[in-house]
């Protein structure tokens, strides 16, 4: 059958398949228009709305796309000065924990499902009960709060149940940020750091990039500071206990546990010129414009010490009220309130989010205390270990669907507004405490009412509140004693706040538990890192699990081998071993939370570390750390860029076996910098909320096939980790367009290397023929599209079945809305028109996208750059992605 | 040794490509005789609304119910209100627009059964498609002579690429393309027409990422 051409062979098997489907027809489905079409709706196109979400105590803003009512995705809002256009992980994960069917549903009393009524009753009872009494008795406990609507409902507490109390726990709390303030200065301060005027920073063990109220800010104000011109390129020194992104970025970066950079510190503060590095640093931080960073796991001495030096230094560093000002710390309160309750003091306890019952310090034994408080209720978005123990526990409202408000980290207020009405009936925390002040509002009111005489609308349009940011203060310095250098511990423990679930917010939420860590690439897991040498000196590989005590408890937890990592530090990320998380977070995980003591939040002696029996397995996205001398990520020092043309060789062979194609219109390309990219995983994120990108699980991770779009290697090298994300390149020689058996690979008239899921019929070769391994094959069906899950997905990307093959579009989506808005008008996409989901979330702004064709175009700024370079040049694949290398600025002192 | 004498040999050959050819034959045969895809033709709605007695005797614009057609990917559906605003003066107790009524009274929107449907991975715009001088009739028809809306093209993608590889012959004056019973304004006007629109890029018009995502 010679005529017999490919198409028509495909047309005939499909034509034979329909006689096994014959009878079956596609699913009827009816046009539902509006009953009353609401005002400014326009189907088919989404809108925005700002609003704001806190998730390391300070509002970072959003902007809310919503297809017909429904929110899918989160972008950064530019006016915001705690998002500055760019989103974090949790942001980008806060739309599918709105739409997690194991949220909460219902109000429960003792656990069975109960009426919003009967709750009310009861409250009611009790407050009859308490107001005889002053409010003795009556408690509240909340994390840090960032809305000045709630904090003044709390302070209208006072007058009304004057011997009421209100806690404070938050297991990210900054006691020792403020109470270093305090003995500084005389009064609670929050350091707000102005890291783009800086030329020299040191970093004590500051994760400025992850868990600083302020860190989207401080990510693009550091690599603002990074392009490599002489005289502007910043510099920046790392003392870490343990691995963080700020370290990945250092140009000089010493691995130490907490009381050696603290000793390090006294040191300093007493006479820099007695060592060598010492003084080549403070030199540096004197000549350039140096600030010095201190990070929450330093004792309280230390942040004063710190501030002692920025006042020296003259550092670019302001000074402003918190955004929650609290008489006592978070450790005291938290202390008292469970002090109160084993005394049987209190006979209502009202916890306002939060999981305390999980994340307070084993030794208050807070868990067993609410056994003995009469009334105790617990609003949150999940039933989870908390809500077990407690009286009554109420479903919270998701910030998607409440009406309140969130100061930024140097104050800037924002109104966060609903996107949504409550899913599930929810309660918001302004509506319960307006039950408990027996003035029941909805949360509207109390805001409105807060806010009074702004200009509403424009603030609700912009989503901050004009001139809110708080006053620099510049209080004088005060004595304060210092502690005699103690003795380190042999081995210590250092808990930091996980990279993806926090401290355990974000438990039940796939994406951030499918989200490959920064340091180690391990997905559904926490890991006791260790050094190499620590490995060594305990006999251990990765996977074997070690035995830790300290003097709060002791728990057995796989050990992972880090390289270049703290010796005799072993870290253990909070946030798992969850046992009423959801089926996604329950058993994922150990908790770090019980070696956690109230008196060491952050870092602990260890009693005992040894290895046990067994072995456990994680599920890592890359097992290679090192780059087995192919440089990948390419890297140079700044001495040596000067006067260069370009800084890496260009490896692509002149010739080509396949002809060049023809473009006579747009030519879209990318460009990612190594240099500013500090690998926080937005990217990664960002695409997997825009593209409807499933999560496959921890087995399916463990076998190589999870399926993010853009990955981010990390490779370990010269005592550093680098970074570098890894999208479909889009060559102009593809290599798997060459091999696929049905053309489902095809190359478009713009230069995009387009996927066609119709064709594919899952073979395989083009995933084998890629030498970058961005292709993303769906083995089984992973894509979940059961309710309400598939109201997150964006109408504008095609939900892939099972059999498969995907990868990036460069966003085709978003390219093909700006050419339809483009074309209607009769006219060319402006540069900066399309912008990438991982180009909008990256707070570094790496990522720069736009059309090679006009030489203007930003992006043909980029690849002009002499740091340019293609990742594999020398297989002439011609990507269409390049990289910008990174630069990296060392000391020469320090050489 | 050999199992099969040649002669057995080629009559299992033979009957094996007697099979084949009939399983062919059978299958082109179902195929051409299968009900075309893309669902009913014309599927019964709640409501036997007249797009001839709207459009073609009272002549109301397609914009004042498909309200969204030069802006977004969706036409647009109308509410009940916008039905409401005639019909709560013309018509008010006729049998016929009973489920309409009862939509007003309790907010519940109407279920209009789809007459013309794509499958999911198509993203089909209308707004590009009537600002680049496609009229309503070349997908949808004569509407303004239907009582009841009927399909007319087989939106199959062979269908959709025979405009988009050859874009002139289906081209009208913007300024004509809701206009129903308007002529074509011929070849040489349509070549004008395809500089003016700017859809000089054929080969951009058949990439398979202008419509597939």
């Amino acid at each position: 059958m010679p005529s017999l051409t490919r198409r028509d062979f495909l047309k005939l098997s499909a034509a034979s398949a329909a006689l096994a489907a014959a009878g079956c027809s596609a699913p009827r489905e009816p046009i539902v228009p509006y009953a009353a079409q609401p005002e400014a709706t326009l189907p088919g196109v989404p809108r925005f709305y700002a609003s704001a979400a806190s998730f390391v105590g300070a509002a970072e803003g959003v902007l809310i796309e919503s297809n017909t009512g429904r929110p899918t995705k989160v972008e950064g809002n530019l006016a915001h000065p705690g998002s500055l256009g760019a989103t974090s992980v949790h942001g980008q994960a806060s739309v599918l924990e709105l739409w997690d069917p194991e949220r909460s549903q219902a109000p429960r009393r003792r656990r069975l499902p109960a009426a919003r009524d009967s709750f009310e009753r009861e409250l009611n009872d009790a407050l009859a009960r308490a107001e005889a009494r002053h409010g003795a008795g009556v408690r509240i406990l909340a994390p840090t709060v960032c809305s000045p609507a709630l904090q003044s409902q709390m302070a209208g507490l006072a007058s009304r149940l004057p011997e009421a109390r209100v806690h404070r726990w938050d297991p990210l709390n900054r006691d020792h940020a403020h109470e270093g303030a305090r003995l500084a200065f005389g009064r609670q301060l929050e350091p707000v750091y102005r890291l783009e005027e800086s030329r020299a920073l040191l970093s004590l063990d500051c994760r400025f990039m992850e868990d600083e109220p302020g860190r989207l800010s401080y990510i693009r104000q550091f690599a603002g500071a990074r392009t490599p011109k002489r005289e502007t390129m910043n510099r920046l020194y790392v003392l870490e206990s343990a691995p963080s992104l700020g370290g990945a970025m250092a140009d000089h970066r010493y691995a130490m546990p907490v009381a050696a950079i603290e000793r390090w510190l006294l040191k300093l503060a007493a006479d820099p010129s007695q060592d060598r590095v010492m003084r080549a640093i403070w030199d540096d931080l004197r000549k350039n414009q140096g600030l010095v960073l201190a990070g929450e796991s330093l004792a309280p001495w230390a942040h004063a010490l710190v501030h002692k030096l920025n006042r020296a230094l003259d550092a670019p560093v302001s000074l402003v009220e918190p955004i929650d000002p609290r008489p006592e710390t978070h450790a005291r309160s938290i202390a008292e309130l469970a002090r109160a309750m084993h005394a049987g003091e209190v006979e209502l306890l009202l916890i306002l989010e939060g999981n305390p019952a999980y994340d307070v310090p084993a030794g208050l034994g807070f868990a067993q205390a609410l056994a003995r408080v009469p009334l105790s209720v617990h609003l949150s978005l999940y039933e989870d270990e908390t809500s077990a123990l407690c009286t009554w526990h109420l479903p919270a409202t998701h910030y998607l669907e409440h009406w309140s408000d969130a100061r930024a980290f140097e104050g800037t207020a924002a109104i966060v507004q609903p996107l949504i009405a409550p899913l599930y009936g929810g309660i918001s925390p302004h509506e319960l405490l307006s039950l408990l002040l027996r003035r029941p509002q909805r949360g509207y009111d109390v805001v409105r009412a807060h806010w009074r005489g702004i200009d509403w609308e424009g603030a609700l349009r912009a989503g901050v509140v004009a001139d809110t940011a708080f006053r620099a203060e510049r209080p004088a310095l005060r004595d304060f004693d210092l502690p005699q250098a103690a003795d380190a511990p042999a081995w210590s423990v250092r808990f930091v706040a996980d990279q993806s679930v926090l401290a355990g917010r974000f438990s039940n939420n796939a994406w951030l538990q499918e989200l490959p860590r920064s340091d180690s690439k391990i997905t559904w897991d926490n890991a006791a890192l260790v050094s190499s040498d620590s490995a060594r000196e305990l006999g251990v590989q990765t996977g074997d699990m070690l035995e830790l005590a300290t003097q709060a408890g002791a728990v057995s937890a796989p050990a992972y081998v880090i390289p270049g990592h703290a010796d005799r530090t072993v870290v253990l990320a909070l946030g798992y071993g969850r046992t009423r998380a959801g089926s996604v977070g329950n058993r994922v995980g150990v908790d770090a939370g019980r070696l956690r003591g109230s008196g060491a939040l952050w870092t602990a002696p260890l009693a005992g570390v040894r290895k046990t029996a067994g072995r456990h397995e994680f599920a890592t996205t890359q097992d290679h750390a090192r780059m087995e001398g192919r440089d990948h990520a390419k890297h140079i020092a700044l001495a040596d860029l000067v006067g260069k043309a370009r800084a890496f060789a260009d490896e692509t062979p002149e010739h080509s076996l396949y002809p060049a194609w023809p473009y006579d219109s747009y030519r879209w390309a990318m460009s990612v910098s190594l240099n500013t990219c500090v690998g926080c995983n937005a990217c990664t994120i960002a695409c997997q909320a825009e593209n409807n990108i499933p999560t496959v699980g921890k087995e399916e991770v463990a076998r190589g096939r999870e399926m993010h779009w853009i990955r981010v290697d990390r490779y370990f090298e010269a005592g550093r980790a680098l970074f570098m994300p890894v999208p479909c390149m889009h060559c102009e020689n593809a290599p798997c367009e060459y091999v696929c058996p049905v053309g489902a690979p095809v190359h478009d008239s713009e230069g995009l290397n387009l996927q066609v899921y119709n064709r594919c019929v899952g073979t395989r070769f083009c995933s084998q023929n890629c030498p970058y391994k961005v292709r993303r094959f769906n083995f089984l069906e992973y894509s979940r599209s059961e309710e309400p899950l598939k109201a997150q997905k964006n109408p504008e990307v095609t939900v892939r079945m099972r059999g498969v093959m995907e990868k990036c579009t460069y966003c085709v989506q978003r390219i093909t809305r700006a050419r339809i808005e483009a074309d209607r008008e009769n006219r060319r996409i402006r540069d900066g028109e399309v912008v990438t989901a991982c180009q909008a979330a990256c707070p570094a702004g790496a990522i720069v996208f736009g059309d090679l064709s006009d030489g203007n175009s930003r992006v043909s700024e980029a690849k002009r750059s002499p740091l340019r370079y293609e990742l594999l040049a020398e297989l002439n694949t011609r990507p269409r992605t390049s990289y910008e290398g990174r630069v990296l600025n060392p000391n020469p002192e320090l050489a | 040794m050999q199992v099969f004498s040649p002669p057995a040999v080629l009559a299992l050959k033979l009957g094996l490509i007697a099979a084949v050819c009939a399983l062919a034959l059978g299958a082109v045969t179902l195929y051409k005789f299968l009900p075309a895809p893309g669902g009913e033709r014309s599927p019964v709605q709640p409501i036997p609304f007249s797009h001839r007695h709207h459009v073609g005797d009272d002549g109301i614009d397609c914009r004042y119910c498909h309200w969204s057609v030069e802006k977004s990917s969706f036409a647009g559906i109308p509410s009940t209100q916008v039905c409401m605003s005639c019909h709560s003066q013309l018509f008010t107790d006729a049998p016929v627009l009973a489920p309409l009524r009862e939509s007003a009274r309790t907010g519940r929107p109407l279920r209009w059964a789809r007459v013309h449907t794509l499958p999911d991975f198509v993203f089909f715009d209308h707004s590009i498609h009537v600002a680049k001088g496609v009229s309503c009739v070349e997908c949808h028809g004569r509407v303004d002579t239907m009582p009841q809306v009927r399909r007319v093209a087989s939106l199959e993608m062979q269908w959709c690429l025979g405009c988009h590889r050859d874009p002139a012959p289906h081209l009208r004056p913007p300024a004509q393309v809701f206009d129903l019973a308007a002529p074509y304004p011929g070849a040489q006007m349509q070549k004008a027409l395809m500089k003016e629109l700017h859809i000089a890029d054929v080969r951009r018009l058949t990439d398979c990422s202008t419509c597939h995502r």
